[in-house]
């Protein structure tokens, strides 16, 4: 099936996670994203699969645990405040090496916030915000396409790595309709032999566990887990180039600040500045290598971002001084204008921002 | 002929538990129960956090670790993912009844087909002695010291009592293991906690009253004797709940 259909946002991940086998879902109601618990509860008991609305989100993120303990894909999604109670799951998930599929469609915070789209849970996904060292691998759909395509995606290195990956979308990704064509392929499968099926007699017994008491123990599986983050940050960086061939000044910028950033570049090279866009598709692993490329050419590089600078830092970092770097944002729930981002354009191609 | 042996499903490792804990004769009848139904390889224990934290390491079927008192959600998902195996927990009195309350309350009423066994010991053993939710009024802890006070700590809960008014959960039995004639009637409800679960019945939890000599500041003798004399009239033991008595006695 090639055809197009018109979908919101958080259906398309949740048909998607269909397609790439996924046949247990666990969530917990929260604006914006219940679509996707909505069409999971319709689908799921149709082809055999599990939905449960879980008594917390706490509760559905250790659901997924077990589940994906046996070794079947299995998702979860939320909101920013859920996102919050899942965060010990996502640790333990981590500790354990234990593959998943978590969707935050964020809106504004801290506290409850609000419930309009924002992208201020950048820090608790790509710093992961759970104790311990870990981080998972995140993804920022820019389009109700990507949110599909990237959720296949995100089952697939979430088995291969071991590891969680995060749709790290917002409120208005989730909530807008696009035309979006969700392919029926095959998608990538994995062994597990580590998983818990139960032993037949036929094997050794497996455990799941991220209890380490020995610390050199501990510290080898720390040290064994930053190995693989770092062939992931070797090989599965992936981003978008718009306009950059000659652009001085380059905005950073995913999701829906990207679309925003798009317009905002089209409208600065009609007025004759050299204007273009990064758009880091895996938010970690961050393409750190062609910012740091692409701040050679740069006047100024600008962060467009619904957050209070939290991907400035890893954009200053990138740059590693070669090139200022300004923010663009709105938080809140507030979403800018393409005016506003061209203001700033203007700004810093005038020699700097105030 | 063999008339006393290790059961098969209880992993040939010394334990790590308290001289006089009974968490080790528990460990052995729900190994037993697994045995004498044949079920070991198809068996998915998860272990809590607490004194059982490494149960994972005394079982010889495949075994999960949980976050704390999370061990119902994540049994419920592997049970969800594989119907056909058993599924266990093994969980103590903060992790259930304090920490995890929400996850076993709901496990029960949605009646999760697995089987629950809750170890009652009044004490977090493993942080060193401090109040349980199923501490008893009065008692000395590392967190009451002057005992504990009701009036500011509120009560000890009776978790049979409570998940017993639950229409969803198929059997609920609290039973001890301070003496010979107890450990053999907890066996007993063990066995029909995994029971139920391989005939499909649905959601069984056995409460065992158990003793925790070293935090409780008793030696091992002491600490039965206040299982009989203190722990058991304030819980006291029997069949709370069991939706397919009347069936079973046609």
């Amino acid at each position: 099936m090639a055809d197009k259909v018109l979908m919101k946002g958080n259906e398309a991940i949740a048909e998607a996670a269909l397609i790439a086998g996924c046949r247990h879902y666990f969530g917990y109601p929260i604006t914006p994203q219940t679509e996707i618990a909505a069409y999971m509860a319709k689908r799921m008991p149709k082809i055999g699969g599990t939905f449960l609305q879980a008594e917390s989100e706490i509760a559905a993120i250790n659901m997924v645990y077990g589940v994906s303990s046996t070794g079947k894909r299995v998702m979860t999604s939320s909101a920013s405040p859920g996102m919050s109670l899942k965060t010990e799951g996502l640790s333990y998930l981590a500790g354990a090496d234990l593959p998943a599929l978590v969707v935050n469609v964020q809106r504004g915070g801290p506290g409850l916030g609000g419930i309009q789209p924002s992208q201020s849970d950048y820090f608790h996904a790509t710093k992961c915000g759970g104790h311990g060292d870990y981080h998972m691998i995140v993804l920022a759909p820019a389009s109700v396409q990507e949110m599909a395509d990237l959720t296949i995606k995100g089952f697939e290195m979430a088995d291969q790595y071991r590891m969680t990956s995060m749709i790290l979308a917002d409120g208005t990704m989730g909530q807008m309709m696009e035309p979006v064509e969700i392919k029926n392929v095959e998608t990538k499968t994995f062994e597990k032999p580590w998983a818990t099926t139960g032993t037949e007699m036929k094997r050794p017994k497996n455990v799941v566990n991220s209890l380490y008491l020995e610390p050199s123990e501990l510290e080898k599986m720390n040290i064994a887990r930053f190995e693989k983050y770092k062939s992931i940050e070797e090989n599965e960086v992936m981003y978008e180039e718009f306009m950059m061939d000659d652009a001085e000044i380059v905005l950073v910028a995913y999701g829906l600040s990207s679309r925003v950033s798009r317009n905002a570049i089209i409208a600065a090279r009609e007025k004759g500045i050299k204007a273009g866009m990064i758009r880091p598709i895996t938010l970690w692993p961050f393409p750190k290598a062609i910012i740091n490329k692409r701040a050679e050419q740069a006047k100024a590089m600008i962060s467009v971002e619904l957050s209070m600078g939290q991907m400035m830092q890893d954009v200053q970092l990138a740059a590693n001084g070669k090139c200022p770097v300004y923010l663009c944002n709105r938080v809140g729930g507030m979403i800018f204008a393409p005016e506003e981002v061209l203001a700033k354009i203007e700004e810093a191609n005038a020699g700097g921002v105030k | 002929m063999i008339v006393f042996e290790k059961p098969k499903s209880l992993a040939n490792v010394p334990l790590h538990y308290c001289p006089g804990c009974t968490h080790g004769i528990v460990h052995r009848l729900v190994a037993e129960a697994i045995d004498s139904l044949g079920i070991e390889g198809k068996t998915i224990g998860v272990a809590p956090v607490g004194c059982a934290v490494l149960a994972y390491n005394y079982f010889n079927c495949d075994m999960i670790e949980a976050a704390h008192g999370r061990a119902p959600a994540v049994a419920t998902g592997v049970k969800r993912s594989l119907p056909e195996n058993i599924v266990f927990t093994y969980q103590g009195d903060g992790d259930l009844a304090s920490i995890g309350m929400a996850e076993t309350v709901h496990a029960a009423t949605r009646n999760e087909n697995i089987t629950v066994i809750f170890i009652n010991n009044a004490i977090y053993g493993m942080t060193g002695g401090q109040m349980a939710p199923t501490s008893l009024p009065g008692q000395v802890t590392q967190t009451s010291p002057y005992g504990r006070d009701v009036n500011t700590v509120g009560y000890p809960i009776r978790v049979c009592e409570m998940l017993s008014q639950l229409e969803g959960p198929a059997y609920i039995e609290r039973v001890a293991v301070n003496n010979v004639k107890n450990v053999k009637n907890a066996g007993r409800a063990i066995k029909k906690a995994f029971e139920n679960q391989v005939n499909n019945k649905g959601f069984s939890l056995i409460e065992v009253i158990s003793s925790c000599p070293t935090n409780w500041g008793k030696t091992p003798q002491a600490a039965l004797a206040w299982v009989e004399e203190a722990m058991i009239p304030y819980y006291p033991l029997g069949v709370y709940k069991d939706k397919f008595k009347d069936e079973e006695g046609k």
